[in-house]
């Protein structure tokens, strides 16, 4: 952004840089009013929450209305929160939950997308190509509950599509059939699955991109040399999306501790048994909340979270950085 | 290359593995479809056949009942369609002006505190208070849970969307522009609004339907802040249903008791039946949304 500046105005800005801020709040009175309605958000929305990690610290109670008699009237307590949330074994579980969850969507999601992508770019016929695309596309913009009802649908005990008709068709006895939303175990898998179709169109859309920016040049003359179209693929597609799958994959990284709200509460329709399998730190931090009304834990826990969450986006930032300057967030 | 007729065939997979990508994708495309078409044909079956014979493709009984019950006894279906629409016009188009009037100023190059700006805006994609200070916000502090701003105000700024417009707005809209209107003697905010917006038409349109799709298919914020049924919105009574069937009994405005309402009630197939209602606009849309979800998504590839 810098670089962009012309000499002219490099000058111009530095005469300017005397000048304090009221100044420019003077000068530029209307830029600051533009900017105004979203700063008053992010304050609301993003920063008061950030002060308000101290809840953490507090044995928070419910004195009034008010936030800060509340506050205040609550007991610091330290580190207490903390030392009920990591002695309970729920710590744990959440916490392997997310991390193996997000690691089994981030390699899986890569895998399908950049494999649709590169078949997608191979296969003749522009109209069903384009038909495909719309088609993946479509799980993306359905709202969670959609997508809990089109699974609910299939699974359901009672009524569901494949307990009902599928499995009967294919022989199963009635005693046999499983109860899918009482058994933890079929749940890694189902949930992997939904994430992945979900998500595959719209993570197809960016590899489909970065393969049509491809100079054709390089395919040309490995034709030349006599080189197939697979080992075109191999030596030429996949190294030059390498660079862009290294980076949205430790972006990623960078959010294992975070899960989708939806997935692992809708989804599953929040059912108490399947804890061991779905829980996860975002639906913990909910259910502690709203559920069992324990604010320490729930803070304690929310923090948890969100400091890992930052360490771990700094971190996996500055690794980006050093392998693509123009790709890291910052 | 594919569309050139010249080329060598070793610049081609050759027909087998065609059809074979071919077979790959029909199979998975009709594994995104298939599920919806489970819902809608459950919608359009008699309720008794459901009851018996479980969810199906096909109706075996066709009957349109569950669509009429839910216009005319579900009254709090018809006022949280209402409200859904409402609440998605008028969040998107307060967001995207927001938004947009934020990312103008810090994609000024003559603004001295840009940096800063944008610095404010970014730092909470990378670090957030976690749920439980947010909720203490808006139910403890604000006191906005329960009113109709708890569907609009946590949603209207989102940092990637700002960043997304100031990447627009610094590649699309020139500098010379905006220096020549204010020599003409346009302030501030003409030039923003006769200048500056319609050149970033298109940027704006992507974010629009960000937003859109945001605020439609949005159950979580009625989740945390909304306690009075009224308030409902489509997803949220959706939510509702799915979790507790009886939701619907209530929903009703019927005055008779409540078992006496269940066993009118054809719940299976309306539940299946709103949540048709509520996919249907987005497939009314679909074309347009994904064209310019697509140009959302590479404008937002490239880093400002």
């Amino acid at each position: 952004m810098e670089s962009s500046l012309t000499t002219k105005r490099g000058k111009a800005l530095k005469s300017v840089h005397k000048h304090g801020f009221l100044y420019e709040l003077k000068k530029n009175k209307v830029l600051f009013l533009m900017m105004l309605p979203a700063l008053a958000v992010i304050l609301v929305n993003n920063y008061l929450p950030m002060a308000g990690v101290l809840i953490a610290f507090k044995n928070f109670k419910y004195f009034g209305r008010n936030f800060f008699e509340n506050f205040f009237k609550s007991k610091w307590v330290g580190l207490e929160n903390f030392e009920f949330f990591t002695a309970t074994p729920d710590a744990f579980t959440i916490t392997r939950n997310t991390l193996l969850y997000n690691l089994a969507f981030i390699v899986i999601g890569l895998v399908i997308s950049v494999f649709f992508a590169i078949i997608l770019n191979e296969i003749k016929g522009k109209y069903t190509s384009k038909f495909y695309q719309a088609s993946m596309f479509l799980p993306y913009f359905m709202s969670w509950i959609v997508v809990s009802y089109l699974v609910f649908a299939l699974l359901s005990e009672e009524q569901g599509f494949v307990n009902k008709s599928l499995l009967p068709m294919l022989g199963v006895s009635a005693d046999a059939l499983p109860t899918w939303y009482g058994d933890p175990g079929k749940w890694p898998i189902i949930l992997t699955l939904v994430n992945t179709w979900k998500f595959t169109g719209y993570n197809c859309v960016v590899y489909v991109a970065a393969i049509a920016g491809i100079d054709q040049e390089y395919y040309e003359a490995a034709t030349v040399d006599g080189a197939s179209r697979f080992y075109q693929i191999r030596k030429i597609t996949i190294p030059l999306l390498t660079p862009l799958m290294v980076i949205l994959t430790l972006l990623a990284v960078g959010r294992v501790f975070y899960s989708d709200f939806g997935l692992f509460f809708s989804v599953t329709r929040n059912v108490g048994t399947l804890f061991e399998t779905i829980g996860v730190i975002d639906t913990y931090v909910y259910n502690a909340l709203r559920n069992l009304n324990d604010v320490g834990m729930a803070s304690a826990a929310g923090l948890y979270q969100s400091l890992c969450g930052f360490i771990l986006v700094l971190s996996s930032n500055l690794i980006v950085r050093k392998i693509d300057p123009d790709k890291a967030l910052f | 290359m594919k569309h050139n007729e010249n080329s060598n065939t070793l610049n081609t997979v050759s027909p087998f593995w065609n059809g074979l990508f071919h077979v790959i994708f029909t199979l998975y495309s009709l594994a995104c479809i298939i599920p919806l078409l489970l819902v809608i044909g459950v919608s359009f079956t008699d309720e008794k056949t459901v009851v018996t014979s479980g969810y199906n493709f096909i109706p075996k009984v066709f009957s349109l009942e569950a669509y009429k019950w839910v216009v005319k006894s579900g009254d709090a279906i018809v006022r949280a369609y209402g409200l859904s629409i409402m609440i998605t016009i008028v969040g998107t188009i307060l967001s995207v002006s927001i938004i947009a009037m934020f990312a103008y100023v810090i994609s000024r190059k003559d603004f001295k505190y840009r940096n800063t700006f944008s610095f404010i805006v970014f730092f909470t994609m990378i670090f957030n208070g976690g749920l439980v200070p947010w909720y203490m916000v808006y139910t403890n502090f604000l006191h906005i849970n329960d009113t109709l701003l708890a569907y609009i105000i946590p949603s209207l700024v989102n940092a990637w969307y700002v960043m997304i417009m100031r990447t627009f707005f610094q590649t699309n809209v020139p500098d010379s522009i905006i220096e020549s209107a204010k020599i003409d003697g346009a302030g501030e905010f003409r030039t923003f609004i006769q200048i500056v917006i319609p050149l970033a038409k298109p940027g704006l349109a992507t974010i629009a339907l960000f937003q859109t799709l945001g605020f439609w298919n949005d159950w979580y914020l009625p989740l945390m802040l909304i306690e009075n049924a009224k308030l409902y919105n489509l997803q949220y009574i959706l939510y509702k249903t799915l979790t507790a069937i009886q939701y619907l009994a209530t929903a009703s405005n019927m005055t008779q008791g409540t078992a006496e309402i269940l066993a009118k009630l054809p719940s299976e197939t309306a539940r299946m039946a709103m949540c048709v209602l509520a996919i249907g606009p987005i497939i009314l849309a679909y074309p347009f949304f994904q064209k310019y979800f697509v140009k959302g998504l590479t404008v937002g590839a490239v880093k400002g």
